[in-house]
């Protein structure tokens, strides 16, 4: 027998029925139950509305969802990647596989709406426009930078939730307006599934890093957060400018912006932090969070609607696994 | 006077919203044993839902509400999420509004903002009076 010290390190194979962490188990069922392709929306009901944009809201959608396709790719190939090299547990490195591919998922699936509506040489001008624009370069080399494997893996983690829950938010946008106008109401569909699945991205890595902040003492914690609301401070920047650039011409940029403030707190929330922005400066569109989550407007709960149409029922014998409909 | 109740896991977001309530209520536990109360209170929850609606409620939730005497002291529930979740936005608070017979009394996204902190103070606070007004008069 040779030297066993000089052997290849062999990882351990992974038992799902021994967790260090039963929040990895949580978020794998999850994922994996929400798995979904593109295939599934009939983005093909869609064909008629498209017609009825004009040729520069035509241009401005195709553009903004190349932006989006450049982040899933990102995430995709380096960002979830990256992460899985720090994870703490091999179902972490697991649950990190799951989102790698979902990121592929979604970044095909942009591609799914472009050859189901759009012609192939406004798309090509698309990408190209993307590969070019200072703005979406600009954020995307501020991320990669922090996923540099030299990196700490909590700036890492900090990066990518700013991805997951803050970064997509100026171009989700869009397919959301669309569809509070009942337009490209599939697409919006689509959208929906993957913004569903980066809120659960965003709330593990973020909830990842928390369990990485408790094992810092003060003045590392300290550091972390400092840099967390700089790097914010300065993705803020660029997304200001390119949401100035996408929709001046639409007279929707304030609009897109209160949506990029709020968007920025719940990424600042999904690391443990408080929230940045000012509440004021938060007030998202009402038809844009009615087309985010259909069926939950404000006025649903008993504290801050009439309370006339509060939900109950009857009550329930309860058993412990009879709560899943 | 009604207590209040809630569950929060490590991702921490209802602990910080009570934390930030600085109402006293008693955290429910990650795992057994479930505690038991002797007073009506107001559950705080968190919502666990896949894309379907299911395992909206957290376990931890759903043994401490097993318990009869527990459930039977429920006044209200507030509950958190994300509209990121869509249709299933604050889940838990539908799920167990009807099967335990109260309302929703609010929802909140993750760790709430402070208009969130506000409405749930001030909303209790009427809620409890009211309460107490009908105990009263049903006691009369």
């Amino acid at each position: 027998m040779k030297d066993m010290t000089q052997a290849r390190a062999v990882p351990k194979a992974i038992n799902w029925n021994r967790l260090q962490d039963d929040k990895d188990l949580e978020i794998w069922n999850r994922l994996t139950v929400n798995f979904w392709l593109p295939e599934k929306v009939p983005l093909s009901n869609d064909i008629q509305s498209w017609s009825q944009l004009t040729p520069d809201e035509q241009t401005l959608t195709i553009r903004v969802f190349t932006g989006l396709t450049l982040l899933d790719t990102i995430q995709n190939a380096v960002g979830a990647p990256t992460l899985m090299q720090d994870a703490i547990t091999p179902h972490e490195e697991a649950v990190l596989s799951n989102i790698a591919f979902m990121e592929a998922v979604h970044a095909r699936s942009y591609s799914s709406v472009f050859s189901t509506l759009c012609q192939t040489t406004e798309v090509d001008e698309a990408f190209r426009w993307s590969a070019e624009n200072e703005h979406l370069q600009a954020k995307s080399r501020l991320i990669l930078d922090e996923y540099d494997a030299i990196a700490s893996p909590l700036r890492k983690k900090i990066a990518s939730v700013f991805l997951e829950s803050f970064l997509f938010y100026s171009g989700f946008y869009l397919p959301m307006h669309w569809s509070s106008r009942a337009r490209l109401t599939n697409t919006a569909d689509l959208i929906r599934l993957i913004i569903r699945d980066e809120a659960i991205h965003g709330y593990y890595i973020g909830y990842k890093f928390q369990r990485g902040m408790e094992r810092l003492d003060e003045a590392e914690r300290k550091e972390l957060k400092d840099f967390a609301f700089g790097l914010l401070f300065d993705l803020y920047d660029i997304e200001a400018r390119y949401t100035e650039q996408l929709y001046d011409g639409l007279g929707l940029t304030e609009d897109v912006k209160n949506f990029l403030h709020y968007n920025a707190n719940k990424a600042l929330q999904n690391l443990g932090f408080e929230a940045l922005f000012p509440e004021e400066t938060c007030r998202v569109n009402p038809a844009i969070m009615a087309a985010l989550s259909p069926g939950s407007d404000e006025n649903h709960d008993f504290f801050s609607g009439s309370g006339s149409s509060y939900v109950i029922g009857k009550a329930e014998a309860t058993e412990d696994e009879d709560w899943d409909f | 006077m009604t207590g209040l109740v809630y569950y929060s896991s490590r991702s921490g977001n209802t602990a910080r919203l009570m934390e930030r309530l600085g109402l006293k209520a008693l955290r429910l536990p990650q795992t057994e044993p479930s505690p038991e109360v002797d007073a009506p209170y107001v559950l705080v929850t968190p919502t666990f839902a896949d894309g379907e609606g299911r395992g909206a409620v957290p376990k931890s939730v759903i043994k401490f509400l097993n318990n009869t005497r527990n459930r039977a002291l429920l006044q209200g529930v507030i509950a958190g999420g994300n509209r990121n979740f869509g249709t299933t936005f604050a889940l838990a608070g539908d799920v167990i509004a009807k099967k335990c017979d109260v309302p929703v009394l609010y929802r909140f996204e993750l760790a709430g903002t402070e208009t969130d902190i506000a409405r749930i103070r001030a909303g209790l606070a009427r809620f409890w009076a009211a309460q107490e007004q009908q105990t009263c008069l049903t006691q009369a």
